[in-house]
């Protein structure tokens, strides 16, 4: 059966990784080669790059650092940041990504995941959400979660999917940075609504909280988190093998 | 010389990076040329099995591929370059395949049950069916590969060498003399599918 995946995000501004910081026998923690290096031999089950360089010149970097790192490590990468364009898609996948995650790009314009799952399959296209709850309904917001779009999270999503989007990345703006837990809520919303994978990202605090999200929420595929990895809290093979211990199928 | 086949389908970015990695010298091509001076060929692709199948034939590599096959030289299919080693597919139609290898191409939606999701998306655990061949050498059962697909190998029978298990034994591997094909991505299945591709690349014809 399909394992569950373990996906770390790195976030790389002009062409290092933002927030890296010590991990013993890897000299530069914020070169983005040396950090996925890191992960996909502790086991990442793939790797997320998300762009926030907003000039020109980082963005070069940023398709340099892809190639890199794509000539280098052998698991799925999944490309993100930036993304407005059926350029922009086929920019980041001559540099070796395997998927591109639309965020804003597809809240502007609706009809790029339908065009760029025509040209490149459905499962190169994931819809990246960030949602999070106003008086009670779950609203997506664009902008890094600065803008209320007021179109309700679920029904987009679904007409997402509907449109070509072949994963879904959950992002919660409650839980995101509270390190309590993903939002199980939430999640279990989406994972009813769509029959594509779901990735699980925002409040993931330790261990127990990717057990709980896999027990509670079994049709979750994925999850993923930046900082905890990062700063060395969890390593990503203790937490495989937690998982596993715990009945949750898990590559090792 | 490894030539990887370059007819205009997907990107071969990956590819060529991770035969690059195990030291082996590969060349991407189009010329029909260079893939009979090749040592060894590995047929890739992505995408829709018409789409693939007509733009081999429209550049005559079909039938190089098959006359350097047939002189028994190492043949390696990847993915959709795996499922055109077969006899025919029905992947919205049908459409004739090389013939290479027996079997024909179905959906997954005809084996697995209902509430799987398609495509068969992730990492899966190889199931060896028969000898283990030696594409394998390096690897063990239950090493875990890289699959993305909504369409598969069926009635592959002795050919095929591995399987797997997604609400049903799903062909991942097939291999007829030097002819053999995943179904998953060596190139995007760390250790493991460099380790695969390591052992092609030391296969005898």
């Amino acid at each position: 059966m399909i394992t569950k995946r373990i996906i770390p995000c790195l976030d790389v501004r002009d062409g290092r990784v933002v927030k890296g910081v010590n991990f013993e026998g890897v000299s530069d923690v914020s070169h983005p080669v040396e950090l996925a290096k890191l992960y996909s031999d502790s086991g990442a089950d793939e790797l997320v790059f998300y762009d926030i360089t907003a000039s020109f010149e980082g963005r070069a970097l940023f398709t340099d650092i892809l190639k890199e790192v794509a000539k280098k490590i052998f698991i799925p990468l999944t490309v993100g940041g930036g993304i407005n364009t059926l350029d922009d898609f086929d920019r980041v996948l001559k540099c070796g990504a395997d998927k591109v995650s639309v965020n804003s790009g597809a809240i502007k314009n609706p009809q790029l995941i339908y065009d760029a799952a025509k040209r490149y399959g459905d499962q190169c296209v994931v819809i990246s959400a960030d949602v999070k709850r106003v008086d009670g309904v779950f609203r997506v917001f664009a902008k890094g979660g600065r803008e209320n779009t007021g179109m309700e999270a679920v029904e987009w999503i679904k007409r997402c999917v509907e449109n070509g989007a072949g994963e879904v990345v959950l992002n919660s703006i409650d839980t995101d940075g509270v390190k309590k837990g993903f939002d199980l809520e939430m999640l279990d919303a989406v994972c009813n609504a769509v029959s594509v994978p779901v990735i699980a990202s925002g409040g993931a605090g330790g261990i127990a909280n990717f057990v709980e999200l896999f027990k509670k929420v079994p049709k979750v595929d994925a999850g993923l988190a930046a900082s905890i990895f990062h700063f060395g809290e969890v390593a990503i093979k203790d937490l495989k093998t937690e998982l596993r211990a715990n009945g949750i199928d898990m590559r090792l | 010389m490894i030539a990887i086949v370059d007819y205009g389908v997907g990107n071969l970015f990956s590819l060529k990076s991770s035969m690059e990695a195990i030291g082996a010298e590969t060349v991407v091509t189009g010329d029909a040329e260079a893939l009979r001076k090749a040592e060894k060929i590995i047929l890739p692709g992505v995408g829709a099995f018409e789409d693939a199948i007509s733009k081999l034939r429209s550049t005559g590599l079909d039938a190089v591929i098959k006359e350097e096959a047939s002189k028994s030289k190492p043949l390696m299919g990847i993915c959709l370059g795996m499922q055109m080693l077969l006899d025919k597919s029905f992947e919205y139609g049908e459409y004739e395949g090389l013939g290479l290898i027996e079997g024909e191409v179905r959906c997954i939606d005809e084996v697995i049950p209902k509430d799987l999701k398609i495509p068969h998306i992730g990492w899966n655990a190889l199931k060896f069916s028969g000898e283990k061949h030696e594409i394998f050498k390096y690897i063990n059962e239950g090493d875990f590969v890289y699959f993305v697909h909504s369409f598969y190998g069926a009635k592959c029978q002795d050919a095929t060498i591995a399987t797997a298990e997604y609400g049903a034994e799903l062909t991942a591997a097939v291999a007829n003399r030097n002819v053999c094909g995943c179904q998953f991505h060596p190139e995007k299945s760390g250790d493991v599918g460099l380790k695969i591709l390591k052992a092609f690349c030391e296969m005898e014809g």
